[in-house]
């Protein structure tokens, strides 16, 4: 895809939240939330419906203040950033809404370009970047397209594009396979394979499907053959890491590797599994 | 509290198991001093965004269009058959004291300070706090509003003060033209139901206004556009209860900004008869 490299991280916690609470009206959604995500890692927060996992994401991106604790995005407290200040820093992070969220009165193309159009961008630069993030999730044909146009899957496809044309370091996915059939959720992991694999980008997953955490974990984008392949053993050591963070009643259920989740016998976790 | 620009932050209400009337009243007004802090917060912030950039003026043209060019259908096919009804019913009598000249005079009067303004920001209302409540309340519901956020974007300079702006500026216009068009059919209704000539109509009509009252009939818009906009904003921006919600909030939005606009209106017709006596 991109020429430009996507902005390089050093080797502290791209994000970390400590002792995060949060609540709206009656009793606590996030009861100190602690967890760390490492620069190029791929931390997957699954859990039931309600249990905060969205809201985690408008909290790392700065959307919602926590009522207490801490959050660093990229080394810096983003509790103690103004509104205007976060307006800036958004640009460095990358957010895939649930259901895409795209400006439904703009095309994709202008969709796409959105954050360049909003820094008044050099025009000629604008269309090449516009095409060639379109041509990464594969849907270069539908530049003049508007959003009732497009199916679930392209929405989500349009949608992480609109997230990548900055090149940010981190992605926020919410969901992004949600209601969509299994082949268009394969094409939606493959392209979130491709970005960590091939870019490095650091992301954190919300999800309540076991398997796209599997299907993360397991496989591998393959630059050489341009295809999605399986981890061997030696591959999977020196991968990427993928973590996994169940969230229950407000905390932190379970945090380990893949191979722990799919390994446990307790009875809460199982329910994913099975 | 969790808080975010442009949410509601009041509290909501903690239901007890036993609730009280001294509980129902206290919460309710609660939320209602919450509600209309969140209003002028909204409110103000959509001025101040004038002082600072970034500007949106292609939004602000797209809603000058809008609401300006939008509206002028509604705004003169109404102000053409109030002049109408106006000499209809004032003629009748002046007629029965032989003093049908001054309907021009009366409809005049009533027009341009009271009926035009008015009547125009209810019709304006009903037409764009409608509008603005439902397209916002649609892409807070869609999570639009927070990819706006997400990618960097303040919604109060991109979404409000474009709204806010383009209304101020075209209410005042939007009223000289129902006055205008109102005068027309208040002159055709004294032609061809009381028999008074065109020119002595306008005559006694032009006469019979002064400065102050084009004053008054031109400043009043500016405020009726500031409310019918920053209401619909305000409850398109804090629609919850998905598209059901947005529902409500659109109808709220045209309920509130009329009711808004009448009691405002009130208050500026007395400042405005007082300023005309000490200034004009």
């Amino acid at each position: 895809m991109a020429s430009a490299p996507f902005i390089p991280l050093n080797g502290s916690p791209a994000i970390e939240f400590d002792s995060v609470h949060i609540g709206f009206g009656e009793g606590e959604i996030l009861s100190g939330l602690s967890f760390r995500v490492m620069p190029q890692e791929t931390l997957i927060l699954l859990g039931e419906t309600g249990t905060g996992k969205t809201l985690s994401l408008k909290l790392a991106a700065g959307l919602l203040k926590a009522n207490a604790g801490s959050i660093k995005v990229l080394g810096k407290d983003i509790g103690a950033m103004s509104e205007r200040e976060l307006l800036h820093f958004r640009r460095e992070i990358g957010f895939v809404f649930q259901e895409g969220a795209l400006f439904d009165s703009m095309t994709v193309a202008d969709n796409v370009a959105y954050r360049l159009l909003e820094d008044h961008a050099d025009p000629d630069e604008i269309e090449p970047n516009v095409r060639e993030v379109l041509r990464f999730v594969e849907l270069e044909h539908a530049v003049d397209f508007i959003p009732s146009e497009l199916s679930g899957g392209m929405r989500r496809r349009v949608s992480i594009a609109r997230a990548l044309i900055t090149r940010p370091p981190i992605v926020l996915y919410d969901s992004p396979t949600a209601g969509l059939d299994p082949v268009t959720s394969q094409t939606i992991i493959t392209l979130i394979l491709r970005l960590r694999d091939i870019y490095g980008v650091t992301a954190l997953l919300a999800t309540h499907r076991l398997q796209d955490g599997f299907a993360l974990a397991n496989f591998h984008f393959e630059k050489a053959s341009n295809r999605v392949v399986p981890n061997s053993k030696n591959r999977a050591a020196i991968h990427a890491a993928t973590r996994f963070l169940v969230l229950r009643d407000g905390k932190i259920y379970f945090e380990g590797a893949p191979e722990e989740l799919a390994a446990s016998t307790d009875s809460y976790l199982r329910r994913f599994l099975v | 509290m969790a808080q975010a620009p442009l949410q509601v932050t009041g509290q909501q209400p903690r239901w007890e198991d036993k609730i009280s009337v001294f509980d129902v009243l206290s919460n309710g007004a609660m939320q209602f001093v919450a509600n209309v802090q969140d209003y002028s917060i909204l409110a103000g912030r959509s001025l101040a965004n004038l002082v600072s950039g970034p500007h949106y003026l292609q939004d602000l043209l797209d809603q000058m269009d809008d609401i300006g060019v939008g509206s002028l259908p509604i705004v003169l096919l109404t102000g053409f058959f109030i002049g109408v009804v106006m000499v209809l019913q004032t003629g009748s009598q002046f007629t029965r004291f032989g003093q049908s000249a001054l309907t021009g005079d009366v409809v005049a009067i009533a027009l341009v300070r009271e009926l035009g303004p008015t009547l125009t920001g209810v019709f304006v209302a009903g037409r764009c706090a409608a509008g603005i409540a439902s397209e916002l309340g649609s892409m807070l519901v869609t999570e639009q509003v927070d990819a706006m956020r997400a990618m960097g974007t303040d919604p109060s300079r991109k979404l409000v003060t474009p709204r806010v702006l383009a209304a101020i500026l075209m209410q005042p216009l939007l009223t000289g033209l129902a006055d205008f068009v109102g005068l027309l059919g208040g002159c055709a209704a004294s032609v061809f139901s009381l028999r008074l000539s065109a020119v002595e109509f306008w005559t006694r009509a032009i006469d019979a206004l002064e400065f102050g009252d084009l004053m008054q009939g031109l400043m009043k818009p500016l405020a009726f556009g500031f409310i019918l906009a920053t209401v619909g904003c305000y409850k398109g921006l804090t629609v919850r209860g998905g598209t059901q919600g947005v529902g409500r909030a659109t109808t709220q939005a045209v309920v509130i900004s009329s009711v808004l606009i009448i009691i405002a209106d009130t208050f500026l017709t007395k400042l405005a008869l007082f300023l005309s006596d000490k200034i004009f």
